[in-house]
């Protein structure tokens, strides 16, 4: 089956900053993303889990979209000015989708 | 001495603070017993809503009168002075920098929701009461502090700085709407409007707290594990030694407005309690150098049990010593 190349850009960072995050992927001009919630982990400060936290404080949520390749400098340099000096982590890979038309 | 002790007593074994300590002991033994997160917030949603619908009704009750503007005022000026203090006594007592004693001590300056609803609790087994304006003043005492703690912050040349964003967060967080939106509704409705549904929002309104509350006791129970790393005893001393003040200088502004003995104890609590939901999101947006672990761990490690325990009973003990109640 014919398959078309794309980026997938996951953005693992503090809930408080959700919202500034969708607002600087959205300001790049990607409409499609998901947000899914991080349990733990471990990281710099230790081991954290996000059960029994009574406010947004503790908690990290990831956010995850798929663009096409020519749309990644764009959308890395908006990321970049909300998590810059926040914790968390920003990755790309490569990988290819069904419909292309779709990103 | 002797009322005191009884008061301790009494609040040491009721069913909200013997519920708070299941949940300490269980967290602390690494029990796999877990809350699930919809219900407690569910059950935050629910205590914000039973209490801040009670203090309308007691205001649509007793008329709008002076004193509701004076305590709310005095509760700003608490909250926005709290800070200053508590970071003097961090400068004095700890090693920590400027940014993360700025960020403890905005957590200070506001307050502990749950605190206060255990407060009033406490109140209504005492036989007490109190005005029911003092919801008021819990909403308006939770955001003067985290501007006190930018301002000590950008007075090191830091660039902590709020955003219309931030501004829109922090004084439109959830507990806020919740406390003000019901108040309001309380006194929209009356007595008449509460008595249509007091069979949801007022008989079970204890047991639900029992329920939270030992929720309140895995969270801190927790906190106290994952402490061992940061807590250094100067950290621990400020953490016990801060909420006295505040309940001090809660006290003095009470009394310098005239509040009776069972408000005079609510704005020592709100003066005594430190915020561990509205601060730390606000913290974690203007001020990320700052590290979580030390004020959350002080606030809901520290701070909130030792309110819960033995500073209810202390600040209603001097309360009704100074007021003469």
């Amino acid at each position: 089956m014919q398959t078309h190349k794309a980026k997938q850009v996951a953005i693992t960072i503090e809930a408080p900053m959700e919202r500034r995050l969708r607002a600087a992927i959205e300001e790049a001009g990607v409409t499609g993303y998901s947000i899914l919630p991080v349990l733990g982990g471990s990281g710099r400060s230790g081991p954290w889990s996000a059960e029994g936290q009574v406010g947004l404080a503790g908690g990290m949520v990831q956010v995850s979209c798929i663009i096409r390749p020519d749309r990644l400098d764009g959308l890395l340099e908006s990321v970049f000015s909300v998590v810059e000096r926040h914790i968390g982590v920003v990755t790309v890979t490569d990988c290819d989708v069904l419909r292309a038309e779709r990103f | 001495m002797d009322g005191f002790l009884s008061l301790a007593a009494s609040n040491l074994g009721s069913p909200l603070i013997l519920s708070f300590v299941l949940g300490v002991v269980a967290a602390l033994g690494r029990s796999d017993l877990v809350f699930p997160e919809a219900a407690a917030k569910a059950l935050s949603i629910y205590l914000l809503f039973a209490i801040g619908m009670k203090g309308g009704v007691s205001v649509a009750e007793h008329g709008i009168d002076l004193r509701l503007g004076t305590s709310v005022l005095t509760g700003v000026i608490l909250s926005a002075a709290m800070p200053l203090v508590a970071f003097w006594l961090l400068q004095i007592m700890t090693r920590l920098d400027r940014v993360n004693a700025a960020a403890v001590s905005a957590h200070y300056g506001s307050i502990s929701i749950v605190t206060f609803v255990a407060g009033t609790s406490v109140l209504e087994s005492a036989g007490m009461t109190s005005d029911g304006f003092m919801v008021a003043v819990a909403a308006a005492m939770e955001a003067p502090a985290i501007l006190s703690a930018l301002w000590l912050i950008s007075r090191g040349g830091s660039g902590a700085t709020v955003d219309a964003d931030l501004w829109r967060e922090i004084l439109l967080n959830g507990s806020i709407v919740l406390l003000v939106g019901a108040f309001a509704i309380g006194m929209i409705v009356g007595k008449e409007g509460m008595a249509e549904i007091e069979s949801f929002f007022v008989a079970p309104f204890k047991g639900a707290l029992c329920l939270f509350l030992l929720d309140m006791g895995l969270v801190a129970g927790r906190g106290l594990r994952r402490s061992r790393d940061v807590l250094t005893p100067g950290l621990l001393a400020f953490g016990l030694l801060m909420p006295l003040i505040g309940g001090m200088a809660g006290a003095m502004g009470g009394l310098l407005i005239g509040l009776p003995t069972g408000s005079l104890f609510l704005m020592m609590i709100l003066a005594a309690s430190a915020s561990y939901i509205a601060v730390p999101a606000a913290m974690r947006v203007a001020v990320p150098e700052a590290d979580p672990g030390i004020y959350l761990t002080l606030s809901l490690g520290i701070t909130f049990p030792f309110n819960l325990t033995l500073g209810l009973p202390i600040y209603l003990a001097i309360a009704r010593a100074i007021s003469g109640g």
